[in-house]
């Protein structure tokens, strides 16, 4: 207490205005550390630059194999492919995640198989998988009012789109499921007090609310789908990848081609972080930030 | 004619029994309010009202329909979902904590039940709606989203969004407990306006004062059966049950 009093007074002397102490100079705190880090992350760059300018590439070839026709039709392919796969896995995952939250306990069970598999399994194992149903069924037919030859109905562009879209589907199974999880149980209530169908609740009321947690993870997906579809190149499906290599085998200026297909991947991935964008703007609407 | 007729409904949560046999009459035009101490089933009781929970046993019959069931050559067949839904469409719902869509402005929330539930063309649906958020004095916030709003005004538009399904019976579960107690007034006018223009209304609250002003019939409950029923004069100036005494007491 003896203390405590002491203290006081001397602070009160201290505010009570020393002119020295009004005069005092601020020293800003200096931030070496970040002046030395940011010289040494620059130095480093400037090196990888220099090795690369020095490297033993044509660079002036690049802009011609960037619009090579060839390229463009690997274009076409890589993006029509991977929308596909992802137009597919998002529907095929809305149905699995509704199964999954379904009442009937079977079509729970089929569910969580259907994620386990799928998920479960290498995509270039699967797209393996598809190319190769001919050697184990000759033909598909359904129930006798359509048959066709395996290897005529499932080319590499079919093989590509099961192995890369089932797989995909798994993903999204799980992702719509958090998604509808995410959205309170009031939601449902308000919707049914109204006289809402189920089904008009969730076309209404859940999904619009859930879109908000599943959109950036599906963007996530998509951009890896996009990647992904470089594995059919394998099949001797023509997407990026094998158009480069195809190229190049005429050339050999594999690097040259190859850097060709990366500016190709950066600049569809890029449209595509855009799009996500924007679809999350519009589905944040009504959420306070 | 009573529009609301429970019998001996029961429910249980697991092993716990909730509702315990409770019996409530309400005639078109009535306000009756549930009042007792939480968990005494008031809520789980209106809830049980527009099948929001199924109930174990006894009947509840809502002008004339038994919720949840039809009558077929003297049997109750149990409804589906889907036809459970139409049933619900008269029976207006007010929640504690409002519940509303928040990613519609409170216009679309409003409009929402008559143009997907009702089929209503989507510009008189929000004439109408526009026109209900005026009768709760929320003409000026149509077009803004439910978080933009103070919880008393939210509750408002959810008023409003259950009127909007034109029911015979408005329910209406803690609607003020989720409020900052300067916002319970202007929700309470509206429910004062709403029971004058002769709605049939089932209030659960603990707004005693309330139920004095409006209620035709308060129905005191504690562990999941009506311990008193009456008249506001009577079951909240001068009760009957020790229960009831002690609840008053607490909260008045």
């Amino acid at each position: 207490m003896d203390s405590d009093t002491a203290q006081g007074g001397t602070e009160g002397d201290l505010a009570k205005g020393d002119t020295a102490q009004d005069e005092l100079v601020v020293v800003p705190l200096r931030h070496w550390g970040r002046w030395v880090g940011g010289a040494v992350i620059l130095g480093v760059l400037g090196a990888l630059g220099w090795a690369l300018a020095d490297a033993k590439i044509d660079y002036a070839a690049v802009p011609g194999f960037f619009t090579h026709d060839i390229m463009l039709r690997g274009l076409v392919n890589t993006v029509v492919l991977a929308l596909a796969a992802q137009a597919g896995a998002i529907v095929l995952g809305v149905v699995i995640a509704l199964l999954r939250r379904s009442a009937n306990p079977v079509a729970r069970w089929f569910a969580a198989g259907y994620v386990w598999l799928f998920r479960g399994l290498p995509v270039l194992l699967q797209i393996l998988l598809w190319f190769n149903l001919a050697l184990v069924f000759e033909n598909i037919s359904v129930f006798g009012l359509f048959e066709e030859k395996t290897n005529v109905l499932v080319t590499a562009f079919v093989a590509a789109l099961l192995g890369l879209g089932l797989n995909e589907s798994a993903y999204m199974a799980e992702i719509v499921r958090a998604g509808l999880n995410s959205v309170d149980h009031g939601q449902v209530e308000a919707a049914k007090a109204i006289g809402m169908t189920p089904a008009t609740t969730l076309r209404r009321v859940v999904l619009p609310q859930a879109m908000r947690v599943i959109i950036p993870p599906t963007g996530n997906n998509f951009i890896n789908m996009l990647k992904g579809t470089s594995m059919a190149s394998v099949i001797g499906f023509l997407e990026l990848i094998h158009a480069a290599n195809n190229i190049a085998s005429r050339n050999l200026q594999i690097m040259e081609t190859l850097l060709a297909a990366a500016a190709w991947y950066m600049v569809v991935v890029s449209v595509a972080s855009v799009g996500q964008h924007f679809l999350e703007r519009y589905y944040g609407r009504g959420v306070a930030r | 004619m009573s529009l609301v007729r429970a019998v001996g409904v029961r429910k249980s949560f697991g092993h716990t029994e909730v509702l315990r046999g409770v019996d409530l009459t309400v005639d078109a035009g009535q306000v009756v309010c549930l009042l007792g101490p939480s968990g005494a089933g008031k809520s789980t009781f209106l809830r049980c009202v527009n099948h929001l929970e199924t109930i174990d046993a006894g009947r509840i019959w809502v002008d004339g329909q038994a919720v949840g069931f039809t009558t077929r050559g003297g049997k109750l067949f149990e409804l589906r979902e889907r036809e459970v839904a139409r049933q619900r469409r008269g029976i207006g719902m007010v929640f504690q904590r409002f519940n509303l869509f928040p990613h519609r402005t409170a216009v679309e929330n409003v409009a929402e039940g008559p143009v997907h539930v009702l089929r209503t063309s989507r510009k008189q649906a929000l004439e109408e709606a526009r026109a209900l958020l005026d009768r709760v004095g929320l003409a000026d916030k149509a077009g803004s989203y439910p978080h933009q709003l103070s919880g008393g005004q939210q509750q408002r538009v959810a008023i409003a969004r259950a009127l909007a399904m034109r029911p015979k019976l408005m329910l209406f579960d803690e609607p003020t407990s989720a409020l900052d107690p300067e916002l319970v007034g202007e929700v309470l006018d509206v429910m004062v306006d709403l029971a004058r223009d002769g709605m049939t209304m089932i209030v659960v609250t603990h707004e005693v004062g309330f139920a004095r002003q409006v209620a035709d019939s308060v129905v005191f409950m504690v562990d999941g059966a009506v311990v008193e029923a009456g008249v506001p004069e009577q079951v909240l100036d001068n009760p009957r049950q020790q229960r009831t005494q002690q609840f008053l007491a607490k909260v008045l």
